[in-house]
């Protein structure tokens, strides 16, 4: 018998031949993550008046197979921002727990107590704005690295002049801001719903709400009809300025399949 | 440089023998699956310097693949401000190509700049800045920052300056220069509208005699009317182009930042 | 011999195992769409054809001739849609006159997806078709690879995620006409504004049983801006380096001579 620690937990050699160590290799060049596992799918936002509104399906897919239905994709960061993460749900929990350890910093830097000013981030600690230029630079310098965290996150809350924020970072580290915006399949299906609706910020400064909310619904159906790695049960977060409610069993309601009863086959067939 | 962003069929193809042709040895269908840290974002800017001002703009619009990321993403940002508002900033640099990497390089050349300005108690110097943002980029020779930079500003005499830069730092003064995704659709239409090329003075000869038309500063007005049109031209015939158009016009008294709406299709 | 001509097959197949690349079609990176109305079928289209990432069309027509009755939405490759609608056609014209009948729509979509399954999705037209005939109405979408779809509505091409959240958000069983053409219309535009290989104009094509009706540029968001100045260039300013006139009456001899009147659009843009 091989007692050496290297050998434990191993098949024995003199049973299964030996062992292949070539994973083990600590020498040459370093292989880092190189592709998504178990993902997430789209996350949608949109603002409004008061702050901003959104929503992301509680999927966790491994390949084809809808592996976790019961993720938490939205995340609150010091109640005041949310953040909502697609792509690799490992690296969505490593980003997670160094958010959380993020916030008890700062809220032992910045008496929250003190501040409390005209909503949105208590004095000094960190707003939304301030969040997404944090995570644009985390995941600019982990691509640099050649270790990127296969994720495309949203953020939002308010920016240091107290207006809604809404940004997006990538796994380039490729950040941007708009009234509303869309990661993955959502670009493409729920972006062009919610553009019509704010265009502009101007526009979304005139959406209530109720109004906000009920886009974000009509997008989730949109996906939910249309990606075929999404998921009927999601949660939806509104960032006010009197902080973040996130709410992890939404269902999708009033779904419409009024148009299968008249389909009959897909080319000649007529029953 | 050019065959980076040119959409000239011939300096995009192959520009190796058949026989220097890189040949797979992978198996048939088996394909590594990697990283790649660059994308392309879109986009155009452009910059003219006149006999006291200089001109830059960029439309906003940032994309990826077939997707509008946003609509408004700046690409020209002041540079070497004392402050974070960029009040008293004497300098305009604009990025175009991978947007993350144009952060990146804007944040930087920002930070030097404002060190500078700490440390000399007066602001970088176009010429200075210029030489900065070049080993700033052929820093990362290997690796490189994938943009096309401009440098704009007012040079020691007060006459326009305006820097281009391939993204390994390789750079010169230029009278004008069109960078990113349009640049093969508006350049031309700069040398021609900017530097009179292929105009000649007519009846001033025969043929190959004939006079060159000659070049005369342009005023504000003027530069400002072709880079509108520059723009306007390059949105109907680019589709990463539209959206708005940021200009920024660089004199003595300080910078002026324009944003005109452009079409949205 | 009729059809394809491969002797180049085995030239292309030896350059292209060499790294040469294929050369660049014209692909009309397109929004199209679909929609069937009590009382007939609507049909859309944007107007943007590219090369690229360079506009080679401002102003293309998507909606091809089949029947009078039958009408088809082209998106993929340029040349391809527009030969294999016209093939169709032709084909479909023939036999009609030969049985003396009306042509079927689902005799359109077994021999377009018969002809481009045969090809094994290298004829790469993907097209929606619709029509009415004495079975009734009729919406399909073909994919290149010859797989056919049956739906009320339908959207193809680059923008059809974002032509179909459109119709996944407003569409119901019973439309009219209009709310129809308003659907349809509004598809193509989620698709011109939010997908950059479509732009431009939007298409319409609505067909009943009585007649089709086609309205070209049936909304025009895209006009161009005015240009700021003339950039007329004073006579003289090329250089010349030699000279050889043909006269207009001449020009005959070599090219077919179209004079063009009025200002309908065909003229070219020049400067005054």
């Amino acid at each position: 018998m091989d007692h050496r620690p290297q050998a434990w937990g191993r098949p024995r050699d003199d049973v299964y031949g030996p062992y292949d160590a070539s994973y083990l290799q600590t020498s040459g060049p370093k292989t880092a993550t190189q592709s998504p596992v178990v993902t997430g799918t789209s996350v949608i936002a949109i603002k409004f008046k008061d702050g901003v509104v959104m929503a992301a399906d509680n999927l966790a897919s491994y390949g084809s197979l809808a592996r976790f239905t019961d993720v938490k994709r939205l995340r609150p960061f010091l109640s005041t921002s949310v953040v909502g993460f697609g792509g690799d749900v490992s690296d969505m929990q490593y980003l997670d727990r160094h958010l959380t350890e993020l916030a008890i910093d700062e809220a032992y830097e910045h008496e929250s107590s003190a501040a409390g000013t005209s909503g949105g981030a208590p004095g000094g600690q960190l707003n939304a704005a301030n969040l997404h230029k944090y995570l644009s630079k985390l995941m600019y310098r982990r691509r640099n690295d050649f270790d990127p965290l296969w994720n495309q996150v949203l953020v939002a809350g308010f920016d240091g002049a107290g207006k809604p924020f809404l940004g997006s970072v990538d796994l380039r580290g490729t950040a941007f801001a708009a009234p509303s915006l869309a990661s993955g399949f959502g670009a493409m299906l729920a972006q062009p719903i919610m553009r019509r609706h704010a265009a502009t910020d101007a526009d979304a400064a005139a959406l209530s709400r109720e109004q906000a909310v009920q886009i974000v619904r009509d997008c989730m159906k949109v996906l939910f009809y249309r990606d075929a790695r999404s998921l009927d049960r999601y949660s939806l977060a509104v960032v006010t300025r009197d902080g973040v409610e996130i709410s992890e069993d939404e269902r999708l309601e009033q779904q419409s399949w009024a148009f299968a009863e008249r389909v009959r086959g897909y080319g000649t067939q007529v029953v | 440089m050019a065959a980076m962003f040119s959409q000239n069929p011939l300096m995009n193809g192959p520009n190796y023998s058949f026989n220097d042709a890189p040949r797979s040895n992978a198996p048939d269908g088996a394909r590594e699956h990697r990283f790649d840290p660059y994308a392309d974002n879109g986009g155009s800017t452009l910059a003219i310097a006149g006999a006291d001002f200089t001109i830059m703009a960029g439309d906003t619009r940032l994309t990826s693949g077939y997707s509008i990321n946003s609509r408004f993403h700046p690409k020209l940002f002041k540079i070497g401000g004392s402050t974070a508002d960029q009040k008293d900033a004497t300098l305009v640099l604009s990025v175009v190509g991978f947007a993350a990497d144009g952060e990146a390089l804007k944040e930087r050349l920002d930070a030097i700049c404002k060190m500078y300005r700490y440390r000399h108690g007066k602001p970088m110097s176009v010429k200075a800045c210029a030489q900065r943002l070049s080993t700033i980029l052929y820093q990362k020779r290997f690796f490189p920052y994938y943009v096309h930079a401009i440098l704009g500003g007012l040079d020691e005499d007060g006459k326009g300056a305006v820097y281009s830069y391939d993204p390994v730092g390789s750079y010169e003064r230029e009278q004008c220069r069109a960078g990113g995704a349009a640049a093969s659709l508006i350049m031309p239409f700069l040398d021609n509208q900017v530097n009179f090329k292929n105009q000649y003075v007519p009846n001033s000869g025969e043929g190959h005699a004939l006079q060159e038309r000659e070049r005369r500063p342009l005023t504000r007005a003027e530069v400002e009317m072709l880079v509108k049109d520059a723009f306007d031209g390059a949105v109907e015939r680019h589709i990463e182009v539209g959206d708005g158009l940021q200009m920024m016009a660089i004199t003595k008294d300080g910078i002026e930042e324009i944003v005109l709406p452009l079409k949205k299709d | 011999m009729p059809g394809f001509d491969f002797s180049n097959y085995n030239r292309n197949v030896a350059l292209h195992s060499r790294g040469v690349p294929l050369p660049k079609a014209t692909s009309t990176g397109t929004t199209i769409v679909g929609c069937i109305y009590d009382g007939g079928v609507v049909i859309a289209a944007d107007t943007r054809a590219t090369s690229g990432p360079i506009v080679a069309d401002k102003n293309c027509e998507k909606l091809h001739y089949i029947a009078p009755n039958i009408w088809c939405a082209g998106a993929g490759t340029a040349a391809d849609t527009e030969f294999t609608t016209a093939l169709i056609s032709s084909q479909l014209e023939l036999h009609a006159l030969s049985t003396g009948r009306k042509p079927r729509v689902v005799t359109c979509m077994t021999m377009l997806k018969q002809h481009l399954f045969r090809y094994q999705g290298y004829i790469g037209a993907y097209l929606v078709v619709a029509g009415v005939d004495p079975t009734g109405t009729h919406l399909f979408t073909v994919h290149a690879h010859g797989s056919t779809d049956k739906l009320p509505y339908v959207t193809m091409g680059s923008g059809s995620l974002a032509a179909m959240s459109v119709f996944e958000t407003q569409w119901k069983p019973s439309l009219t006409q209009e709310e129809a053409v308003k659907l349809c219309a509004d598809a193509i535009e989620a698709g011109i504004w939010n997908d950059l290989g479509s732009g431009s104009n939007v298409d319409v094509a609505i067909i009943t049983a009585d007649k089709t009706t086609l309205k070209r540029n049936y909304i025009k968001p895209n006009e161009r801006t005015q240009k700021t100045k003339s950039y007329v260039f004073a006579k003289g300013t090329t250089a010349v380096l030699s000279e050889k006139i043909i006269r207009k009456e001449d020009l005959g001899k070599f090219v077919s001579v179209h004079e063009l009147t009025g200002d309908d659009g065909d003229k070219m843009e020049v400067d005054v």
